[in-house]
This record gives structure tokens, C-alpha cells and sequence, in this order.
């Protein structure tokens, strides 16, 4: 339904005038970026008030990315997950292959209306690189992508795709050279270019306006999900998951249950090889709050403050920290959060792919993974919601190597 | 003990009464290790810096170009910790005399806790701090830690600054006002903008606090240009990069003497 679309500051919803959520937000940015961050907050306003910045954008949203997705049920995963009923939301289906493209759409309609020429974003997995892209060729908008360089190995398929759509990728070799070095890095572009960039930031983390903003952009897949779920199953879930990076996805899906009390909101951070060997990237379940990227949210760091290296197997989640209304949530209790392994991960990614013929996105496997547990918990009485955010052909190489399915691969199926 | 913002104020005051712009050297902290980034901030020092500023280095420097990028690595690498970077201040002005501030961004202060780290930054004789990603709406806390252990807070300005937040930030700020010349990163640049001249009109128009530029300046022709608008010219990435391009420590200590010399004379000019 084209109501669903953009449904942006429901009643009573934080964040504040300074763009706080509780304790976590803010705006910790140079001066320099001020009165740019000013601006998008501002051109923001004014198209919230704007009925024709809705029309274009669901306009978009249905004849460009396909929306509404559809709700897919998955009898034969959800046996192995205790007899619990579970639907997934499939921003897999979009265009583009994830649901980062809803936040991309909105934020080049923004570009366009502040009258900058230029794209820089940064992306992790590639997934928002590819949209932002995309966007780009679509708006005749320039295009430049932080990518880390560790990333842009591991997900060669979508630098590939990036510059197929004539999009510039620059591979970071700072830092971990992962998502938060590709973020620094974008960061520094902007402050040098800032009269005629806008930085289409990818998650609902930085700096106030940008976790309100991008997270109102997604709010699509929740509102879309609760409508479909109502109709399919004829109640409510009884917890709605997501896997959690920076957070975006998650957001997403959940901010249409916050109201809904009876619903739980179960996050799934990645655990890497496990919360106790230090390397994973579960912010939220391992870190403690500090600012990182603008705003103030659960971050990994020592206690000098500096940020310590993430590690996932899941580029998208390979991230040190987590947009400030995930932190928001945990703290009041009303989401929760836990950890998958990459191994957890891989087998959930396998599964799905042999049980529903659907391949996911390492990232969105976390999900499934988590949805796995949760359904044992609850019994075959369950209903889950899960967001499956991303399709996995990108992660294919991954995926080949990990399970030995190359022919030359003397490793053999794991 | 409190700290030595009076100080600061006095090295620039006696640098206005010379009719010359007072020169501020930065390198960070441990770099190359803890004491020999002190050997390298005194040198700077003796070879004619008026001011220093002494980096915590981050990992996460997002406003450092990479030069400064690249001796943060160093330093971080070699574990260098805050109470490293605090020694790093008590020696440099304990050995010189002279005013040394602590730059850094906000999450290492944050996680130190503002309290504590002017506490023990105005013990080790510092004479205040400069958070360029503090901006003056989420700088309260911090103000007042500062403002009670007699440390300075050295707001950036920025060509984009309208001039109502001009007035704003500089009357939060103490020390003095630091102009960034341009829209960008750390790190040298071929010539200095003319940004830079007309931001630090517009800051002087709302404050009587003296007004240094930085960023882009590396050689003492830039530093006389920017002399002759500026009460301080600010220069970091050179200084690195003499430290870093240096076939050995001693050499690299005599280069950073060598520009420090070249650099005071710059700003004796102002041409």
C-alpha cells in the first residue's frame, strides 16, 4: 500500500532536537561538517513536509526496487527451528539484492532537491556501494565509494558492480581497512569537497540528523511486514529478528513493533570465532558506550578509548560500532541482542539454501541463524518474523571456500 | 596545580607586542616512541616553536591527513597510552618552559573522563586542549573540567562557519581561537587559500581572543603570508614528515631544529 512507503517521526518517537535517543546520538562532528550536516538535516525537514517528495519516492519504490517485498514462509527451514512458524520480510528481492536501497532512493531525492552533484558513500559488503551506485546512474549524480581494501577482496562481485554502474571505488588502507576505515575515509572526502557533496551515509549510525533520517527511510520493511504478517498468520509475531551491523535493516523491521509490547525484538550481532576470542564484532553484547563516527553509542575500544578491530566473516557486519538507537533499545530493555559465530552463520545460510532454495546474504544468515535458536526457545507455538536483508550471491566466493565447493578445492565439503 | 592557559595567553601576548605571529608546532605524542617524540617536541621548541600541541594519537583520526595518519600508527603500534601522552606534556614543559597543549578527539578524553584528564593534564603542566570533533553544543562537560584546573579549550572555526556561530563558539572558547585555512584534512598543501585571511576577519570581528591558523601551512614563505593576517601560525605535517622522512633519529631531530628555525623566521616577516 503506497501509506506504507514513508511514514517518517511517529508520534512520540525519539530522537530528540539534539538528536538524542536516550542517552546515545548527538552530533560529534568538526565544524567544518556543520553546516553541511545543517543542511541535510534541514532539506530533510522540508521534504518530510513536502507531499510530492513522498509521491516520487513511493513512486520509485514501487516501479524502481519492487516494493512492497514479499513475506515468505519457510516451512521446511523452520523444522530445524523447533516447529516454530517463520516468515521472512525479502529485502533480498529488492533491487539491487538488499533493502539498502530504500535509504539510497531517499537520499538521492535529498541530493537532488539540495542541488549537489556529487555522491560519496561508504559500504562494507558492497551492498549500499551497489546502491548508491546504482542511484547514482539512475539520478546522473557523480559516485565515489570508500571501500576498505580487506573488503574489497572478499567482495570482489560487487566492486565489479560499482564500476559497471560508473561509480569510482577507492580501496582504504587505513586502520583494519574494513567498514569503519572506509567510513573515515569518506569522512575525510567530505570535509574537502563538502559545497558539492553529500554523503549518502549507509547506516543508521553518525551523526544526528542521519540515524532519524535513514532509519525513516527503512521503516518501510517493518510497516510492510507487520500489514503482511496480520493477513498471513493472523496475528502478531512473537519476535521480529534482524541481523545488526551498523544497524539498518534491524531498525527497519523493528520500528513498526515498537508499539506492539507482545512483540520481542531479537538483534543477532556477529560473534566471528566467538565472544571469547576476541574476535567478533558484537557491539552491543561485548562493548561499552562511547563516540565513534559522530555519535555517541556501544562502541569496541580499550579503556584509553581507542576503537579495537572488529572482525566478522560478514563484511557488512565487520563494524566497531552500532547506530545509537540500537543502544537506545538495549538499554531500556525493549530489544534485545546476542551473538552468532560466522560458523553458526554459514551452517543457517547452507540450510536455507537446500531447505527453501533461497541463498541469503552472510549478513542476513546471522539473522537466520539467531531465528534458529530463538525458535527452539519458543516451541512450535512460534511465530517469527525474520528480515532477510540481502541476497548471497556476492557472498558466493565466501561461501565456495568456506564449504569446499570449487572443484580444485582439496578441502572437501565442511 | 592548576594549569598553564595564563601562560599561553602570555607567549601570544609577548608574540603581539614583538608585532609577529606566534609559532604553534604540533607532532603526536610516541612518536616514534614515547621519548623520542619528547626529544623531537623539545626540538622543535628550541629551534623556535613558541607553542606546542601534542597529539593523542587515535585509531580513528578522521580529521588527519596521512602523514599524521601514519605516526599515529607508529605510535599506537607501540602502545603508547594516555598517561604516555600526559608524561609526554609534564616533560616538554618541564625541559622548555614553554605552553604545550594536548590535541586529540573527544572519545579518549571521554573514556578517561573529562574530570580526570584535566585533572592530570593541568598537573603535568599543560596549558589546554584542542577536540576538534567536540563541537561547542556537546562541550558543557568538559568546559567546566578545564575551566576549573586552568586549562584552556581551543575551539576550530572553519571557512563554513557562519558568522553567528563565530560568536558563538569563540565565547565558549579560552586560549585562543584556532582558524582551520581551509576545507580539509591535516596535511601539507602547495599554497594557503584566501579563505583563511577572510575567516580570520570575520573571527576577529566577535572575540578578543587571539586567532591562530592551521592546516596546509609547511614552509616559512606560508608562514609569513600567514603572519601577516594571523596572531599564530599553526604547523604539524611538515614537522611529521621531516620525522619520517629522516634516515635515522638524529637526523631526524636536527630537520624538525632546522624547520622550526626556518618557520620563526617566517612569522618575524610577515610578508
Amino acid at each position: 500500500m503506497s501509506s506504507d512507503f514513508f511514514t517518517p517521526d511517529p508520534e512520540g518517537q525519539v530522537p530528540d532536537d539534539a538528536g538524542y535517543f536516550g542517552a546515545f546520538g548527538g552530533k560529534f562532528i568538526p565544524e567544518a561538517l556543520v553546516a553541511a550536516v545543517d543542511e541535510v538535516a534541514a532539506e530533510y525537514e522540508k521534504a518530510k513536509a513536502d507531499p510530492a517528495f513522498a509521491a516520487e519516492l513511493g513512486e520509485l519504490m514501487v516501479n524502481y526496487t519492487g516494493r512492497p517485498s514479499a513475506l515468505t514462509e519457510v516451512p521446511r527451514f523452520a523444522e530445524h527451528a523447533g516447529g516454530a512458524r517463520i516468515f521472512l520480510k525479502r529485502e533480498d528481492l529488492n533491487h539491487t539484492g538488499s533493502h539498502k536501497i530504500n535509504n539510497v532512493l531517499g537520499q538521492a531525492l535529498l541530493t537532488k532537491r539540495m542541488g549537489k552533484t556529487r555522491v560519496i558513500a561508504e559500504t562494507g559488503a558492497g551492498q549500499h556501494g551497489v546502491a548508491t551506485a546504482t542511484a547514482c546512474a539512475l539520478f546522473g549524480l557523480e559516485c565515489t565509494i570508500y571501500m576498505g581494501e580487506v573488503d574489497t577482496q572478499r567482495q570482489a562481485l560487487n566492486v565489479a558492480r560499482m564500476r559497471m554502474l560508473g561509480a569510482e571505488v577507492i580501496a582504504v588502507k587505513s586502520g583494519s581497512r574494513t567498514l569503519k576505515d572506509a567510513i573515515n575515509e569518506a569522512f575525510r572526502d567530505w570535509v574537502a569537497n563538502v559545497d558539492r557533496t553529500h554523503y549518502l551515509f549507509g547506516t543508521v549510525a553518525g551523526p544526528h540528523p542521519f540515524p532519524a533520517l535513514v532509519r525513516d527511510f527503512h521503516r518501510v520493511i517493518g510497516v510492510e511486514a507487520r500489514r503482511q504478517i496480520l493477513e498471513r498468520a493472523g496475528r502478531l509475531p512473537d519476535a521480529a529478528v534482524a541481523c545488526v551491523g551498523g544497524g539498518s535493516n534491524a531498525i527497519g523491521l523493528f520500528h513498526a513493533f515498537l508499539p506492539d509490547e507482545s512483540v520481542r525484538l531479537i538483534g543477532c550481532e556477529p560473534g566471528g570465532h566467538g565472544l571469547a576470542s576476541g574476535e567478533h564484532a558484537a557491539t552491543l553484547t561485548a562493548g561499552t558506550p562511547g563516540i565513534l563516527h559522530g555519535s555517541r553509542s556501544y562502541v569496541l575500544q580499550d579503556e584509553d578509548g581507542q576503537i579495537t578491530e572488529p572482525y566478522s566473516i560478514s563484511a557488512g557486519l565487520d563494524y566497531p560500532g552500532i547506530g545509537p538507537e540500537h543502544s537506545y533499545l538495549k538499554d531500556t530493555g525493549r530489544a534485545e541482542y546476542r551473538a552468532v559465530t560466522d560458523d553458526e552463520a554459514m551452517q543457517a545460510l547452507r540450510l536455507l539454501s537446500r531447505t527453501e532454495g533461497i541463498i541469503p546474504a552472510i549478513e542476513s544468515a546471522h539473522a537466520l541463524a539467531g531465528a534458529l535458536e530463538v525458535g527452539k526457545e519458543l516451541g512450535k507455538d512460534g511465530l517469527l518474523l525474520v528480515n532477510l536483508s540481502g541476497r548471497g550471491d556476492k557472498d558466493m566466493d565466501t561461501a565456495a571456500r568456506y564449504f569446499g565447493l570449487y572443484d580444485n578445492d582439496e578441502a572437501g565439503e565442511r | 596545580m592548576a594549569g598553564n592557559i595564563e601562560l599561553l595567553s602570555s607567549v601570544l601576548a609577548a608574540a603581539r607586542a614583538e608585532n609577529r605571529a606566534a609559532l604553534v608546532g604540533y607532532l603526536p605524542a610516541g612518536f616514534p616512541t614515547v621519548d623520542g617524540g619528547v626529544r623531537a617536541i623539545t626540538a622543535m621548541l628550541d629551534g623556535g616553536c613558541d607553542i606546542v600541541e601534542v597529539g593523542l594519537p587515535h585509531s580513528d583520526p578522521v580529521l588527519d591527513g596521512p602523514v599524521i595518519q601514519t605516526a599515529d600508527d607508529i605510535a599506537l603500534r607501540g602502545g603508547i597510552k594516555i598517561t604516555d601522552v600526559i608524561r609526554t606534556v609534564k616533560e616538554a614543559h618541564e625541559i622548555t618552559g614553554a605552553p604545550v597543549l594536548c590535541m586529540t578527539y573527544w572519545n579518549p578524553v571521554d573514556a578517561y573522563g573529562p574530570e580526570r584528564f584535566a585533572a592530570d593534564l593541568a598537573e603535568a603542566g599543560g596549558a589546554g586542549c584542542i577536540l576538534p570533533d567536540l563541537p561547542v553544543e556537546e562541550s558543557e562537560a568538559w568546559r567546566k573540567a578545564a575551566e576549573q584546573h586552568g586549562l584552556a579549550t581551543v575551539f576550530v572555526v572553519a571557512p563554513s562557519s557562519r558568522d553567528e556561530r563565530l560568536a558563538k563558539i569563540t565565547a565558549a572558547g579560552s586560549g585562543f581561537v584556532y582558524a582551520a585555512s581551509l576545507m580539509g584534512v591535516t596535511g601539507t598543501r602547495e599554497s594557503v587559500g584566501n579563505e583563511a585571511q577572510d575567516l580570520v576577519r570575520r573571527t576577529r570581528a566577535v572575540t578578543e581572543l587571539p586567532v591562530c591558523v592551521g592546516l596546509g601551512v609547511s614552509n616559512a614563505v606560508q608562514a609569513a603570508e600567514v603572519a601577516a593576517f594571523a596572531d599564530g601560525v599553526i604547523v604539524g605535517s611538515a614537522f611529521v614528515k621531516r620525522l619520517l622522512d629522516a634516515p635515522d633519529p638524529e637526523s631526524g631531530l636536527a630537520a624538525v631544529r632546522a624547520l622550526a628555525g626556518e618557520l620563526a623566521e617566517g612569522v618575524r616577516k610577515r610578508a
